[in-house]
């Protein structure tokens, strides 16, 4: 773990949402984040990684104010930001932003560029009129539009470019920290490697720490320092990059990275595969979660639920037989 | 009706496919010359926008009404797919002889009814032991159709079949209802399966548990695959061949080995080097896909090729074939060691 001060503290975060029956009445709770405790770094990339219904959405919803955690605490700059009011919320999250799958879909048509991009200004800020235009002016060029876009309306640029500008106006309030939630899902690899230097490219120039959720490991692995693998709600693994994808602590991480396909490489397909489907999160079973499609369950993984637990030369993972 | 069995089994000849759209005629398919040989299985790649679902629905028939195809020739099995008569299309060709996947096996069900009715359904009409044009559904064909339904349903590894059969589609997960959907594809003994980006709606674990399950079934029955997908990955899974596509033209046939280590086309060579890997520094291609409305004359890709020249934007490259079964169009292929 790096030793510069964490700019985001997460304490046993959880969120459950209720489990309603056909009268309303609450039956049980689906815990989509069960206890996840870990720190982010001031400047790194930390990525989250798992498949659907992991969690890992919600956690960065949680993040961001969007669902309200069910226990636990979460620190921004030094200041648990859980428990509080929307209005006390605001001034913190203005440091904190949250940028949706497609950021230019988020786009009022209505609006033009230019005044979708000082809206944010006009909320958070006191500059004035003209102060604000020279922010404008200052972000599209980071990101690369020109200027002339500002009177467009988002119909008028392409859907390369309304991302562009979705991403413009999340650095409008100069934000610490960006939940970027599967940021690249549904682009084209050619168009996908141009957005992931443009993510780089920004976290340099504003100095910007991201929380990076995918469920696209090749993609992870290429922008984060490290990684946080979870699996129905809870942090399985967490380690740096490296250490993750080369030697995997956690029989979930191998069995996931055994399983992504590597074009020119081995082909996955052929080798041992992980059996079966992850189990509802309605319905949890006992101990480890993991242990229904576990290649190394024991009649322990039943009894007991293993904790994330530091192991020698670094990195944590939550299994009995880690090492 | 059987054709020779070295022939190639779907060889499709110079077709183009045009959609009437409010902003005008859009090219979406371009003299498209394609061969499938039996027992293959074939990964048609490109991004999105290219026209590979369109390839697939114009062997299908399954085309919009604002769609027009012409070209010399679809030869399936030795009959012409383009001039078919419709009724025996209907009748012979689709859901029997040609059978789909779709990518999202979700919407391709019924909701309102379970998943038995819509398997027995199926079978009612598509059953290989149906006679053409038969009505009614005797009751000999009936007890066959269920035993090759349950044998088939336990051969993709799915279990508790008989409870399955009388559950709903929402009732079963995603990786569940794909397998289905395979098994549905499997059913009527095709001789093609078209599989449209089959695993895009799946998790990685249960990608690779259905693109083993496909390979397997595919090399068991001796049928033909033509899997469409974005994703070069799941075609280095499972293809033999590998086909690209960019807006609407086909770029690089290949066998799947050399398509990866050399490939003759820029394209292709950028479209590999844009995967995330360690090795090498993040690469996209510039630019953006074409307008298919007003399309680039000439070679479609030479607005963003590295290679273009005069040439490219005069007129289209012919096939050249740099190395055996290694087929490309392009003026200035790259070196093919």
């Amino acid at each position: 773990m790096s030793e510069t001060p964490a700019i985001l503290e997460l304490r046993d975060v959880q969120t459950r949402f209720p489990i309603r029956n056909a009268w309303g009445r609450r039956v049980s709770w689906l815990r989509a984040v069960d206890g996840v405790s870990m720190d982010v770094a001031r400047g790194e990339v930390l990525g989250v990684v798992g498949e659907s219904g992991c969690g890992k959405t919600t956690l960065g919803k949680t993040i961001a104010g969007i669902h309200k955690p069910s226990g636990g605490a979460i620190r921004f700059e030094g200041n648990d930001i859980s428990r509080l009011s929307p209005r006390e919320g605001r001034a913190f999250r203005r440091g904190l932003q949250y940028c949706y799958q497609d950021p230019g879909a988020s786009l009022d048509p209505r609006w033009t560029i230019g005044g979708a991009l000082a809206e944010p200004l006009v909320i958070h800020t006191t500059l004035s009129r003209a102060e604000r235009a020279a922010r404008v002016r200052e972000v599209l060029a980071a990101v690369g539009l020109p200027e002339g876009h500002l009177d467009l309306y988002p119909h008028e640029v392409s859907g390369g470019q309304q991302r562009r500008i979705g991403l413009a106006r999340i650095l409008m309030v100069q934000p610490g920290l960006i939940v970027l939630d599967e940021p690249t899902s549904g682009l084209d690899v050619s168009v996908q490697a141009i957005v992931l230097r443009l993510f780089l490219d920004l976290r340099e120039r504003f100095g910007l720490t991201y929380l990076f959720i995918s469920h696209d490991l090749a993609v992870v692995r290429l922008m984060s320092q490290r990684i946080a693998v979870m699996y129905l709600g809870k942090v399985v693994e967490l380690g740096a990059t490296d250490q993750v994808f080369t030697a995997p602590r956690h029989p979930y991480t191998q069995s996931l990275l055994a399983a992504v396909p590597v074009a020119g490489g081995r082909r996955v397909s052929a080798g041992a595969l992980l059996q079966g489907e992850p189990p509802s999160p309605e319905n949890l079973p006992g101990g480890c979660r993991f242990r229904t499609r576990c290649p190394r369950a024991e009649a322990l993984c039943a009894a007991e639920e293993p904790a994330l637990r530091r192991l020698a030369g670094g990195g944590q993972a939550a299994c009995h037989f880690a090492e | 009706m059987i054709a020779p069995m070295d022939a190639d089994l779907l060889s499709i000849r110079d077709v183009s496919v045009s959609f009437t759209t409010e902003s005008g005629t859009a090219h979406v398919l371009d003299e498209i010359s394609l061969t499938l040989r039996r027992g293959e299985i074939m990964g048609l790649v490109g991004e999105s926008g290219c026209g590979k679902t369109t390839l697939a629905r114009t062997i299908l028939g399954a085309l919009p009404p604002n769609a027009r195809a012409r070209g010399t020739a679809i030869t399936f099995d030795g009959r012409d797919l383009l001039t078919i008569d419709p009724r025996e299309a209907a009748d012979q060709i689709r859901g029997r002889a040609i059978t789909f996947v779709p990518q999202d096996p979700f919407s391709a069900f019924n909701p309102l009814f379970t998943i038995g009715d819509q398997i027995f359904e199926l079978l009612r009409w598509k059953s290989p032991d149906r006679e053409a044009g038969e009505r009614g559904y005797p009751r000999t064909r009936r007890r066959a159709d269920h035993e090759r339904a349950l044998a088939l349903l336990r051969r993709v590894q799915l279990p508790d079949i008989e409870r399955l059969l009388r559950k709903y589609p929402h009732e079963v997960s995603g990786g569940q209802r794909q397998r289905l959907m395979i098994a549905m594809a499997l059913l009527p003994e095709p001789r093609l399966v078209i599989a449209d980006e089959p695993t895009t709606a799946l998790d990685v674990t249960i990608q690779a548990q259905i693109l083993r399950l496909l390979r397997e079934l595919a090399v068991e029955r001796g049928v033909s695959v033509l899997l469409t997908t974005h994703d070069l990955g799941v075609a280095w899974e499972i293809c033999d061949r590998v086909t690209v596509m960019y807006a609407g033209q086909a770029l690089e046939t290949a066998p799947i080995e050399a398509f990866f280590r050399a490939p003759a086309l820029p394209y292709t060579r950028l479209l590999l080097d844009s995967l995330p890997s360690g090795e090498n520094p993040l690469r996209g291609i510039a630019g953006d896909v074409p307008n298919l409305v007003n399309p680039p004359p000439g070679c479609r890709f030479h607005p963003r090729c590295p290679e273009v020249s005069d040439v490219c934007r005069a007129s289209r490259p012919p096939t050249s074939e740099p190395a055996p079964d290694h087929l490309v169009r392009c003026h200035h292929p790259l070196a093919v060691p």
